[in-house]
């Protein structure tokens, strides 16, 4: 009796270890958000290059298109700027950005700077209002629209040559086969 | 240059670190007495090795080179030289070098403060010290290291995250591993004994004041932290139930629970099992809470690095050392010799029963902290656990452990007699429990968890004032001799207690008694809170090294009389474009008047936070008289080492 009692203690750890190790191949900061299946919030929102022009999420009704939400200040984004460049130039899916909570010149200078502009339209939300809307809490962060305008999948973070073929390859298939 | 020494020391040290961590353990066990000679020398070399190291690396940030990684990504050549060199311990990398220094500073106090232990004893602690050092070394070296170049070198380094530079976080780090790392004294202690089989009083006398040390740092190291999160982070909160804070506070019940297991151990000769027990889970936790800060298994506002292969690393550098001392305790224990009995109603009996409510807290605490993991593996769902899980299992559970506490150092060891026990507390029983009914009133609430906290908190006084009169009482001697006779541990204990009545008091008084509220304010606009008056003055632009600032002008006025004028700002720390807040307190024995800025609303008025915290400096004063009792404890005649003669016999006098 004294035996089993005194083996107790290891018992309990070993058991604790088994959880750690299968926790650290996960990634606690992939919090699953409520917003997938569900509608896209509509936005009507400057374009960057030309604040004068509004546009507006209903005109990409009918369509699969990704949500970019970018900014100058965020350094992740400048990372994941060249495969978002490869993705655009594949021509499989239009990409549309979020300029969130930045400057406009900031935010043009960028872009030039980066080595092109993947998307095929950039509206600007200076007061990060509609990024509320999203949930948006860590630059970069990719929503895949659907043609129904419901969201299928959300990426917190930059994108990965891995995570793009992995994954968003084949939901867009998918999707555009629906 | 300097980096590579540095650099070159660490691998050195690693090599000492061998030698120190077999050598001695196997000349134990095979007797030979040229290789048990070594584990002094070679300890004392690895310390100064490390130091080296360490030197070089604070170098390297003070001279502002670039041209090394965890330099360029920790500081800036616009940060202040005492946040530059604080900046070492900033990042994974730099902690981890002063995990392992901290280390070398205790097996060095070992080296000199072990002289009147059997020589073999010695080497197997030391020994055992060595090994957790190649532990860590060797992921310093492999995966961690610090003096990494970076070709070509940054013109300038990314700074040091914003929320770090402040007085309290030069300190809190040092602190906690300081407690973290000194329960791997006793810990190397217990494995030495379970080794060789002896487990007798010595090595509880030996262990107690070196627990008793690494308690009073884990203290003080969670008290900064708790100050700090107060004032930094602009909420007015000083607890998160996060899980870096859970991670130090678990090893901190383990080695309350590991102290009182000691006392008896050391007294009685009973619970030797147990003391053996929790003096490996106090050190297995300490790891444990490095594991889940560094892996980044968890999300926490501390986690520096998400590397799953640092993690896989700790893992199995946990297996080894928990899993080994685990099995090496299920293996041995069973042979240790039990100890004189004790009767149901004893002081052995008052502590065993808070040792375990102590343990069961710990238990609980770290089930909260790994809940959402353990669902994660499990594919349930992420889930998040917060206060309202620990403050719901945590009260329930210190709420008789405090109670025993009143009682416990009043019971004789052996049996005691619960008719005299009755006798003698019923005045403090009475005293606390007419205060809990009125106190609350007078001050215009009462609530049953407000009823429960000033009860005890008040049994913990009433029943020390009981307990240090019991002492006073003797007839026939004076006074003063009186007074002379109680020894400065039990002064330690004594006020150490009274430091958990006066927490409990300010954390009673602060939960039920706070109030808060958030407005719109214009320049020369007056809120009002709790009898307090805070006219705001408009706001002013302020310059700080690596930061500029809006600053808040507030006068707190109380009937007409000016009390104070708090400045809270809103910083931003201008290289990682980093937004601080930075709260303004007015502090005070009886209440705080606190704070913060929040957004510019146009027009020239700004959204403030602004609260009324009633005896929240009770919280840490609190904490601090339980370490000044740690540090009675410890400066009490029989710890003092002998300066002169052949009786030196260190700490074990």
């Amino acid at each position: 009796m004294k035996r089993l009692l005194i083996i107790i203690p290891l018992v309990i750890f070993l058991l604790v270890v088994i959880f750690l190790a299968v926790g650290l191949h996960r990634d606690p900061s992939e919090v699953p958000s409520p917003l997938v299946g569900k509608p896209a919030p509509a936005f009507n929102l400057p374009r960057l290059d030309d604040p004068e022009t509004l546009f507006s999420s209903s005109q990409m009704q009918g369509q699969v298109w990704l949500f970019n939400v970018w900014a100058s200040w965020c350094a992740p984004c400048r990372e994941e700027h060249p495969l978002l460049l490869k993705l655009a130039a594949s021509q499989l899916v239009p990409i549309v950005g979020m300029n969130y909570k930045d400057q406009r010149e900031k935010a043009l200078i960028w872009l030039e700077q980066g080595g092109g502009d993947p998307y095929v339209v950039t509206v600007s939300d200076a007061d990060g209002r509609v990024g509320i809307d999203y949930g948006v809490y860590g630059l970069p962060e990719t929503y895949v629209i659907d043609k129904k305008g419901d969201i299928r999948y959300k990426q917190i973070g930059p994108f990965t040559e891995q995570i793009i073929a992995e994954k968003i390859l084949p939901l867009l298939m998918e999707l555009k086969a629906e | 240059m300097i980096p590579e020494i540095g650099h070159f020391a660490l691998v050195l040290a690693l090599f000492v670190a061998i030698v120190q961590g077999v050598m001695p353990i196997a000349g134990a066990t095979l007797l030979k007495p040229i290789w048990i000679g070594l584990a002094i020398p070679a300890a004392r070399l690895q310390f100064v090795l490390v130091a080296l190291s360490m030197i070089c690396l604070a170098y390297t940030f003070a001279v502002k080179d670039y041209s090394v990684l965890y330099v360029a990504s920790n500081s800036n050549s616009q940060l202040p030289l005492h946040y530059r060199v604080a900046a070492l311990w900033g990042g994974h990398e730099g902690s981890l070098l002063l995990w392992a220094f901290i280390l070398n500073v205790w097996t060095l106090a070992v080296t000199f403060f072990s002289k009147g232990l059997p020589a073999l004893t010695r080497a197997r602690i030391i020994g055992v010290m060595g090994l957790i050092s190649i532990g860590f070394l060797l992921f310093l070296l492999t995966v961690s290291n610090p003096f990494e170049r970076l070709i070509p070198a940054a013109l300038d380094g990314r700074d040091l995250n914003p929320l770090l530079q402040d007085p309290g976080m030069v300190f809190h780090p040092p602190m906690l591993y300081m407690g973290y790392v000194g329960f791997s004294v006793a810990f190397a202690f217990a494995i030495a004994a379970l080794l060789s089989g002896e487990l007798d009083a010595t090595w509880a006398r030996w262990s107690r004041p070196w627990t008793i040390l690494a308690w009073l740092f884990l203290t003080i190291g969670i008290m900064a932290g708790s100050n700090w999160a107060y004032y930094e982070l602009g909420w007015g909160g000083w607890w998160f139930w996060d899980a870096v804070e859970n991670a130090s506070f678990m090893p901190w019940l383990v080695g309350t629970a590991l102290l009182h297991s000691l006392a008896v151990t050391e007294k009685r000769g009973t619970f030797k099992a147990w003391t053996v027990l929790l003096a490996i889970t106090a050190f297995s936790l300490s790891l444990l809470g490095t594991f889940l800060v560094r892996s980044g298994v968890l999300t926490s506002v501390h986690a520096f690095a998400t590397d799953p292969e640092r993690g896989l690393f700790i893992l199995a550098f946990l297996v080894i050392v928990i899993g080994g001392s685990l099995a090496l305790f299920a293996w041995r224990a069973s042979s240790i010799v039990r100890g004189g009995g004790f009767s149901a109603l004893s002081r052995e009996s008052f502590l065993l029963s808070n040792n375990v409510l102590l343990v069961v807290a710990a238990a609980s605490v770290m089930l909260g902290t790994l809940y959402p993991l353990v669902l994660d593996t499990l594919n349930l769902g992420k889930i998040s656990v917060g206060p309202p899980y620990f403050d719901a299992v945590f009260a329930p559970l210190m709420a008789p452990a405090v109670f025993l506490m009143g009682i416990g150092p009043l019971a004789r060891w052996k049996k005691a007699e619960l008719p005299e026990l009755v006798v003698r507390l019923r005045w403090a029983f009475v005293v606390s429990l007419l205060v809990a009914g009125l106190l609350p009133l007078l001050l215009g609430r009462w609530t049953p968890m407000i009823g429960l906290g000033i009860f005890l908190a008040f049994w913990v006084f009433a029943s020390s004032l009981q307990s240090l009169w019991l002492r006073l009482r003797l007839a026939g001697v004076p006074l003063i001799e009186r007074f002379k006779r109680l020894t400065f541990a039990w002064w330690g204990m004594w006020l150490a207690h009274v430091g958990i009545g006066v927490f409990i008091l300010g954390v009673t008084i602060v939960k039920g008694f706070e109030t808060e509220t958030a407005v719109r304010m214009h320049p020369g606009d007056v809120a009002h809170l709790s009898g307090y008056d805070f006219v705001f003055d408009g706001v002013t632009k302020v310059q700080g090294p690596n930061y500029t600032a809006t600053q808040g002008n507030f006068r707190v006025n109380k009937n007409e009389r000016e009390l104070a004028t708090i400045h809270p700002q809103k910083r931003l720390y201008t290289v990682q474009n980093m937004p601080m807040t930075e709260a303004g307190i007015s502090a005070g024995i009886w209440s705080d008047q606190y704070a913060s800025l929040g957004e510019p609303l146009g027009d020239g008025s700004w959204s403030v936070r602004i609260y009324y915290k009633p005896m929240v400096n009770w919280i840490w004063g609190g904490c601090l008289l339980m370490a000044i009792g740690g540090g009675l404890a410890l400066s009490d005649k029989r710890y003092r080492i002998k300066r002169k003669g052949h009786q030196v016999d260190g700490v074990a006098a």
